[in-house]
C-alpha cells in the first residue's frame, strides 16, 4: 500500500512537473539535480522553475533604432534556450526596462533590475555613455551584464561580460589588410566626436605611424549629428589619401556617405574602410551610396557558415524577411548564450561563482563562427572585411585568425 | 516673530502647507518606500530645485527660462569635479599612463590636471563654486540680454540656445570634461562612501532640509518689497519702468537666484546618482522642468514639489510598466494638465479643494451649539483652521 501510494506520489508530481515545463524529461532532471538552495546563495530571482534576467536597451529616445536589433536579438536566444529547456532546468523569464535613450534613466534602470527585482543577469546598454553610467551600479550591487556593442576598451570589470569587439580587434588587423591590399601609406581620419571614434583613431593613427610607416594627412572630429561635411571633402580633395578611415556614427553616416557620393568620391576612385557602418546603418545609408567601400567588422549577414544561416533563417522568421542583422546584433545574440553556458559551467547562478566560470567558455554555434571568452571578459574573435554592395549586403573579402582581446592594449594608449 | 513667520511661510494656510510637505517628505516616504524608491525619489526633489527656481522667476517675475538645465548642470559639474578628483587618487588610477588624473582625461592623452581643476581639489571652494558658478554665468547673460530690455520671447529662446551651446561645449571638450560620458564612477564625498544605503538616506534628508530651506527662502523674497515689484513687472512690466524702477535689476537678480538655486539641486543630484552628464544639461531636460513647474502650478512654490514628484514618479512607473509605450502615457498626462488644470495642481487645490474645506469649516460653525461644554471645544478648533 505504501510503495503503491509513494508511486502514486512520484508519478503524479512527474506528471505535474513535465505538464508546467512542457519538455522532455532532461530539463526535470536538471532542475532537479540542483535544488534553489545550492544554486542560489545570495537571493536572486530564480525559483524552481524560473529564473528571472533583466533587459535594459533604449526602446524610445535617438537610440532606439539602432538598440531594435539587440534587443531581438536577445529575445530570440532566450526563447531558443527556453525551447530547450532553459537554464539549469529553469525557464528564462525577462523583464524589460526602457533606458530611454537617457544616462541617468539607465542608471536607475540598472539599480532597479538588480536592487527590486534581483535579476540573476541583465543584457543591455550600447552606447558607452549608458554603460559607463551603469557601470558603478552594476559594481556596487554585483550584478551581471552582458553588453553587446564594438567599443573603446580601456574597461574591464568584473561584472561585465562585453561581447563585441574592443577596438584593437577591430582597428589592427583591418588596418594591415588594406595596407597590403592597396598599398595604402597615407591616411584620413574621420570621426564623430566622443569616446568610441576618440579612441580608435588614437590606436589607428599609432598603428599607421608606428607599425605600417604611412602617414596620416587628415584627423577631423564632428559632433554628433554634424550633417555638413562640404569643408571635409575639399580637405580630402586636396590631400588625396589613399585610404578614407571612417569613424562617424549615427544620423551622421546617411550625409556623410550622400555627400561624397554627390562629390564624385566613389569607390573606383577612392578606397574607404570604415568600423561604424554595419548592415543596420546601411539600411538608412542606402546600398547604392556605399558600394564598393570597406566595412571591418567580425560580423556579417552574408557569412556563409551552417551556424550563420540557421541563425539568419531563425532571425526573419520571428521579425520578418525584411530585417536586416548587423554586428552588434549578432553580439547581442551571445550575450544570453554566453550566460547559460557559464551558468551551467558555474552549476549556480550567484553572481561571483558565474563570473568566475566565464573566462575559457567556448561557444562553438555562434553565428560569427567559434568564439571564446578571455580572462578579461573580452571575447577572443575574428575581423572579417567586407565590400558592400548596391544591396545593402556585405561580399566578405578577408577573415583573420582568432584576435586575442587587449583592453588596455600597450603601446597604443 | 509672527512677521518673520508670515514672510518665511506667507499666510497660516502656507505655513500648514508647509508643514505638510514636509511630514510627507519627512516622515511619510522615508516610513513607506524601501531604500531604491526613496533614492528616485531623492533624485526627483533636486529637479524640485530647478522647479521652485522657475516658479520664482517664470510664475512671479514672468520671466521664461528654457535653459535652467545650465545651471543644473553647472552645479552638478562642480561638485562632480570635486568627487572625481576624490576618486583619481594615485593609487587607484596607478593602471592609467598618468597615475592621480581622473580616467577620462588619461583616455584623452591629457597628462596634468588642467588649471580650472586644481581648485576643485579644495571642499569649500567646490561648495562654493556650485553656489557662485552658476550666478555668475546667470548674472553674464541677465545683463547683456535685461538691460537690451530683450524679453519675453526672445529671451526664451536666446536661454534655449545657450543650453544648446554648454551642452555641446561639454560634449566636445572630452579631455576636459568627460564628453558624453559626463564625469561617471563617483564613490566617496570627504572619505565618506555615498553609496551605501546610510549615505544614501543621508543625502535625501538633507536635500528635503535644503529644498525646504530654499522655499522659505523663496517665500521671504516673495513676501517682501521685491516680491511685490516682480509680481507688478509680470502683469505690467512699461508701467513699473515709468514708476521709476530698473526693472532690468530685478531680473537680473531673480534670475541668479533662481540659477544658484538651481546649482544646489544640481550638486545634490550628483550625490545621489553617482554622475552627470551633458544630456542634464541641454534643451529637452530644460524643458521638462519647466514642464515639472507647470504641472504643480507655476506660481506655487508648494506645487512646483508635488508637480515635480507627480510627473517623475509617472515618468518612472509608466516605463516600468509599459516599456514600449509609457511616452503616450506621459504625452497624455501632459495634455490633460495643460485642458484641464491650466494652474497645475496649485491650480486644482485653489479652485476645488480650498472652497470645499472653506464650506466643511463653515458648515461645522453655523452648526447650533448644543450644549455649553462643545462650543468650548468648537471654538479653538474653528479657529486653527
Amino acid at each position: 500500500m505504501k510503495t503503491l501510494r509513494s508511486t502514486l506520489c512520484y508519478s503524479t508530481a512527474a506528471l505535474c512537473a513535465l505538464l508546467v515545463s512542457g519538455l522532455p524529461n532532461i530539463s526535470l532532471i536538471a532542475s532537479e539535480s540542483f535544488p534553489t538552495a545550492k544554486v542560489n546563495t545570495t537571493g536572486l530571482a530564480v525559483t524552481d522553475t524560473e529564473v528571472t534576467v533583466g533587459q535594459l536597451h533604449s526602446a524610445t529616445g535617438t537610440m532606439a533604432i539602432s538598440e531594435t536589433g539587440s534587443i531581438q536579438a536577445e529575445q530570440l536566444a532566450i526563447e531558443q534556450i527556453n525551447a530547450m529547456g532553459g537554464v539549469l532546468g529553469r525557464k528564462i523569464k525577462i523583464i524589460v526596462e526602457d533606458g530611454a535613450s537617457d544616462w541617468p534613466t539607465f542608471a536607475e534602470k540598472a539599480k532597479k533590475l538588480l536592487v527590486n527585482d534581483k535579476v540573476a543577469a541583465v543584457m543591455g546598454c550600447w552606447t558607452s555613455a549608458s554603460r559607463k553610467a551603469v557601470l558603478p551600479v552594476f559594481e556596487k550591487e554585483n550584478g551581471m551584464l552582458y553588453y553587446p556593442t564594438f567599443y573603446e576598451g580601456l574597461e574591464q570589470s568584473k561584472n561585465v561580460i562585453y561581447t563585441g569587439q574592443e577596438a584593437t580587434q577591430q582597428i589592427i588587423a583591418g588596418l594591415d589588410w588594406i595596407a597590403k591590399e592597396k598599398k595604402a601609406k597615407t591616411f584620413y581620419l574621420i570621426g564623430s566626436d566622443y569616446i568610441w571614434p576618440r579612441t580608435s583613431s588614437k590606436i589607428a593613427r599609432k598603428h599607421i605611424e608606428n607599425v605600417l610607416k604611412g602617414t596620416v594627412v587628415g584627423e577631423e572630429f564632428y559632433a554628433l549629428g554634424h550633417t555638413q561635411f562640404g569643408s571635409l571633402i575639399n580637405k580630402i580633395k586636396l590631400k588625396k589619401p589613399d585610404v578614407i578611415y571612417a569613424i562617424v556614427v549615427g544620423g551622421s553616416n546617411v550625409s556623410f556617405y550622400k555627400q561624397l557620393k554627390a562629390a564624385g568620391i566613389t569607390s573606383d576612385k577612392q578606397t574607404l574602410l570604415t568600423i561604424s557602418v554595419t548592415e543596420d546603418e546601411v539600411l538608412g545609408i542606402g546600398g547604392e551610396n556605399l558600394t564598393g567601400f570597406y566595412s571591418a567588422m567580425k560580423y556579417f549577414q552574408s557569412l556563409d557558415n551552417p551556424n550563420n544561416k540557421k541563425f539568419v533563417a531563425a532571425f526573419k522568421a520571428k521579425y520578418g524577411v525584411k530585417s536586416v542583422i548587423g554586428d552588434v546584433t549578432q553580439a547581442a545574440y551571445l550575450g544570453p548564450w554566453l550566460w547559460k553556458m557559464a551558468v551551467e559551467k558555474a552549476g549556480s547562478f550567484d553572481i561571483d561563482k558565474v563570473a568566475a566560470a566565464s573566462p575559457d567558455i567556448e561557444f562553438k554555434e555562434a553565428p560569427e563562427g567559434y568564439v571564446k571568452l578571455h580572462n578579461n571578459h573580452h571575447l577572443w574573435s575574428k575581423l572579417r572585411i567586407g565590400q558592400w554592395a548596391t544591396d545593402g549586403q556585405a561580399k566578405v573579402l578577408y577573415e583573420s585568425g582568432l584576435i586575442e582581446p587587449d583592453p588596455f592594449p600597450k603601446g597604443y594608449q | 516673530m509672527n512677521t518673520l513667520q508670515k514672510r518665511l511661510f506667507g499666510s497660516k494656510e502656507g505655513l500648514l502647507g508647509t508643514l505638510f510637505l514636509a511630514l510627507i517628505l519627512v516622515v511619510v516616504l522615508p516610513l513607506t518606500l524601501d531604500i531604491f524608491r526613496l533614492n528616485l525619489m531623492g533624485k526627483y526633489l533636486t529637479y524640485a530645485f530647478v522647479a521652485v527656481g522657475l516658479v520664482l522667476l517664470w510664475g512671479n517675475a514672468g520671466v521664461l527660462s528654457l535653459g535652467q538645465g545650465v545651471f543644473f548642470g553647472l552645479g552638478g559639474y562642480c561638485m562632480a569635479m570635486f568627487l572625481k578628483l576624490e576618486a583619481s587618487d594615485p593609487i587607484t588610477t596607478k593602471i592609467q599612463s598618468t597615475p592621480g588624473i581622473p580616467d577620462f582625461m588619461d583616455w584623452n592623452q591629457i597628462t596634468a590636471l588642467p588649471a580650472f581643476w586644481v581648485p576643485f581639489k579644495s571642499f569649500p571652494f567646490a561648495t562654493l563654486a556650485i553656489l557662485i558658478v552658476p550666478a555668475v554665468i546667470a548674472y553674464v547673460v541677465g545683463a547683456a540680454m535685461f538691460k537690451r530690455r530683450v524679453g519675453g520671447v526672445y529671451f526664451a529662446v536666446i536661454t534655449q540656445a545657450i543650453a544648446l551651446i554648454v551642452s555641446l561645449g561639454i560634449d566636445g571638450n572630452q579631455g576636459l570634461t568627460g564628453g558624453r560620458n559626463g564625469i561617471t564612477d563617483l564613490r566617496t564625498l570627504l572619505g565618506w562612501d555615498i553609496r551605501t544605503t546610510f549615505g544614501q538616506y543621508t543625502l535625501y534628508f538633507t536635500s528635503v532640509a535644503l529644498l525646504l530651506g530654499v522655499i522659505m527662502l523663496s517665500r521671504w523674497v516673495l513676501s517682501s518689497k521685491m516680491g511685490r515689484i516682480l509680481n507688478a513687472m509680470s502683469e505690467k512690466e512699461d508701467r513699473v519702468r515709468f514708476s521709476g524702477y530698473d526693472v532690468s535689476d530685478f531680473k537680473i537678480f531673480i534670475f541668479c537666484l533662481a540659477a544658484m538655486i538651481s546649482g544646489i539641486g544640481g550638486a545634490m543630484f550628483v550625490l545621489q546618482v553617482g554622475f552627470i552628464s551633458p544630456s542634464l544639461v541641454g534643451i529637452v531636460p530644460s524643458i521638462e522642468m519647466v514642464i515639472f513647474a507647470a504641472v504643480g502650478g507655476k506660481r506655487s512654490l508648494l506645487g512646483a514639489v508635488y508637480g515635480t514628484l507627480l510627473v517623475n514618479t509617472g515618468k518612472s512607473l509608466f516605463s516600468e510598466t509599459f516599456p514600449q509605450l509609457w511616452l503616450y502615457a506621459m504625452g497624455g498626462l501632459f495634455i490633460l494638465v495643460v485642458v484641464l488644470m491650466p494652474n497645475g495642481l496649485a491650480g486644482l487645490w485653489d479652485d476645488y479643494a480650498k472652497p470645499w474645506l472653506h464650506g466643511a469649516k463653515k458648515r461645522l460653525m453655523e452648526r447650533p451649539p448644543v450644549d455649553v461644554g462643545e462650543t468650548k471645544s468648537n471654538a479653538p478648533l474653528a479657529k486653527i483652521i
